[in-house]
């Protein structure tokens, strides 16, 4: 090994190879200026990816993403002397029995959805509300900007308090109003906010004001109707068993067709959890392709313009080799040239590159709706982009480098 | 030092072949300086690039300080190049991103001599041609003669047994190619042998042995008095 690569810590190699290259300078820039842009694009396009799959996660974050909802529909098929088309209606007490019966249960939270007019002072608009139980944080903890959720003492004593989301704090106050503790109007009766929160949202209603499922009970006198429940399996259990499960128990419950798919609507997700990741690894496989496939394509471009300039260098290597230089010392100095340059391309590229992010985020952290977090490449990915480069180097290389020793001495010379 | 029999190299052209040299024989004792003569195209540059092994012959036997020149493999000819061979070309054919002191280090670089040896030797070769003054300049910075001289000392520089010489006044006007001559009888003087291709009279009869090669044989072979170029300059 130390023979083979000993010229690599020879001075003289690199003084070759600086000589050489200084003296192509527009070869050098082009063979630089391919490799830098496969590069700039692979970490630019990874950096991104990954940028689009944390701010993904983060908004995941305060979901159990092992979890499924619930609700109740209408039955589309007769059973037990039932006619088709009745309303399934849901109930606090099913929760309880859900909870109780069924295996692999982390949680059950009911949930129960209304809708009001909101006003304060000249503003009013109309939003959906929910009445909920504090234990909703384990499920889908609200992102709460201001003030705080909903507590037990809420619930136990009915209180009048709402969190309400942003864009209900901008339609009802005055832009920089402190909302916490102040009064508005919920179907004309007086609520305090709370606490304000960041509405994040997977489909399905936007819910804009919570409140205590008992306040809400009484608000809209719903008795212990539910409208639907959310329901966390435990980690260990597949939550499609669990969805499966719940369904059943539900239809017997209720005495529905156990073949009627109508009667519970339900929304998994888990599923579309992992509908999101495979999305995610499509899109990483595909920058990776991109990305690689822009390198190769940089390279085949270079390796056109090195076969050019290997004939105008041809008669260099002629001179060289009647000097004395034997083929192999000729083929390494070229690949160790286009390494060289292939490498330093490569730091530009990973310097650009991270810079691009960088000014991505920085765009990001200021922008309102933020589509990407913390853009980043590995060290791992940094290392291995820098590796294919040097391989691409490499075999850029050979193909000057064969040419230029496989044929005759006098023939190189000849070129002119 | 050197002997060439029955030597045969032809060249494809289309379907056929164009025969260059039919059956070269030639000896060359150490210390001679040959003069290779005949008409445009006659096999003088052919000859010298087999001997130099710049070349392949198609039949016959080489053999070069005793050494059977045959089925060499590139990497043993240019080592041999190396060690037994000195280039002069009628074009220089100096790298031109290397100034001169870099151009006669270059076969030294090769030997794998050191840095700082190779320099001071690159030095020592420049300052005998006489151009110490102008090792730091590039060859397009030098006239016709003294990248003439930096190629000669570059010949020299890794000490050759034999100096190869292919028109080396081709492209110098007379006084100039005086000059060059009177350098390359210098290192005749002390003990080098020298080939040397012209197709001036006045440069051959300042070798010591002329050689005519026509239809691809050596047809003349005579021993001259050696012309000496100083006279002239
Ligand atoms: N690589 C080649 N392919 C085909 N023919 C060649 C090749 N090299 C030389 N020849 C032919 O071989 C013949 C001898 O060429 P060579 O260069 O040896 O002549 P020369 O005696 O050196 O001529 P000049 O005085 O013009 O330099 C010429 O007819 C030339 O055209
Ligand atoms: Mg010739």
């Amino acid at each position: 090994m130390v023979k083979i690569f000993g010229f690599l810590f020879d001075k003289d190699t690199w003084q070759e190879v600086q000589g050489s290259l200084k003296k192509n300078t527009l070869r050098s820039i082009l063979t630089m200026v391919g490799v830098w842009w496969g590069i700039l694009l692979l970490i630019g396009l990874l950096g991104s990816a990954r940028g689009i799959e944390n701010n993904f996660n983060v908004l995941f974050e305060d979901f159990a993403t092992n979890s499924v909802f619930v609700g109740g529909g209408k039955t589309s098929m007769p059973f037990k002397g039932y006619e088709e088309g009745r309303p399934v209606i849901l109930r606090l007490d099913d929760v309880k029995k859900v909870e109780e019966n069924v295996e692999g249960i982390e949680l059950v939270v009911p949930r129960i959805m209304g809708n009001a007019v909101l006003s304060r002072k000249i503003f009013s608009g109309s939003f959906n509300t929910t009445g909920d139980f504090p234990i909703l944080n384990e499920v889908a903890k609200p992102d709460l900007t201001l003030g705080r959720f909903i507590n037990q003492s809420d619930i136990d004593e009915q209180k009048k308090v709402v969190v309400i989301s942003e864009d209900v704090y901008k339609q009802l106050f005055e832009k920089d109003e402190d909302p916490i503790g102040e009064l508005i109007s919920v179907s004309k009766t007086n609520f305090k906010v709370i606490g304000v929160f960041k509405l994040v949202n997977f489909g399905g209603p936007q819910l804009d004001v919570h409140m205590p499922f008992t306040t809400f009970q009484q608000l809209y006198n719903r008795g212990d109707r539910i409208d639907w429940m959310m329901i966390t399996g435990k980690p260990e259990y597949n939550i499609n068993q669990v969805e499966a499960d719940v369904k059943l128990l539900l239809k017997n419950l209720k005495k529905v067709n156990p073949n009627d798919n109508r009667a519970f609507f339900g929304f998994n997700l888990g599923d579309r959890f992992s509908q999101f990741t495979g999305f995610l690894k499509g899109m990483q496989f595909l920058t990776w392709f991109v990305g690689i496939a822009t390198l190769i394509a940089g390279v085949f471009a270079i390796g056109s313009i090195l076969l050019i300039t290997v004939k105008e260098r041809t008669k260099e290597i002629g001179i060289r080799r009647a000097l004395g230089a034997t083929p192999i010392m000729i083929k390494r100095q070229i690949i160790v040239e286009s390494v060289t340059l292939a490498i330093i391309a490569g730091f530009i590229g990973i310097i650009s590159g991270g810079v691009i992010l960088m000014l991505i985020n920085n765009a990001m952290l200021n922008s309102n709706e933020p589509w990407m977090r913390n853009p980043s490449v590995s060290i791992g990915m940094v290392f291995l982009s820098l590796l294919i480069v040097v391989i691409l180097g490499t075999l850029i290389g050979l193909i000057p480098a064969n040419k230029a020793t496989s044929v005759k001495p006098i023939d190189a010379l000849r070129e002119e | 030092m050197l002997e060439i029999k029955q030597l045969h190299k032809s060249y494809p052209i289309g379907d056929s072949h164009l025969h260059v040299l039919k059956g070269i024989n030639l000896l060359v004792k150490e210390g001679e300086m040959v003069a290779i003569m005949g008409s445009s195209g006659s096999g003088k540059s052919t000859l010298l690039n087999i001997i130099g092994m710049l070349d392949h012959a198609d039949s016959g036997d080489y053999i070069l300080d005793g050494l059977p020149i045959k089925n060499l493999t590139e990497k043993k000819a240019a080592e041999y190049r190396n060690k037994f061979l000195g280039f002069i070309f009628q074009s220089f054919n100096l790298i031109n991103y290397k100034n001169a002191m870099e151009n006669v280090a270059l076969p030294l670089y090769y030997q794998g001599m050191k840095r700082k040896e190779r320099q001071e030797l690159a030095m020592f070769h420049l300052e005998k041609v006489g151009l110490a003054d102008w090792a730091h300049h590039l060859p397009k910075e030098l006239s016709g003669g003294q990248n003439q001289r930096v190629a000669i000392a570059r010949a020299l520089a890794a000490n050759p047994k034999l100096l190869l010489a292919d028109e080396p006044t081709g492209a110098l006007d007379m006084s100039t190619s005086y000059e060059i001559m009177e350098f390359i009888q210098q290192l005749n003087d002390e003990g080098k042998t020298i080939l040397m291709v012209t197709h001036e009279e006045d440069i051959a009869n300042m070798c010591k042995r002329i050689i005519r090669l026509r239809d691809g044989v050596i047809m003349e072979d005579t021993t001259i008095k050696q012309v000496r170029a100083k006279q002239h300059v």
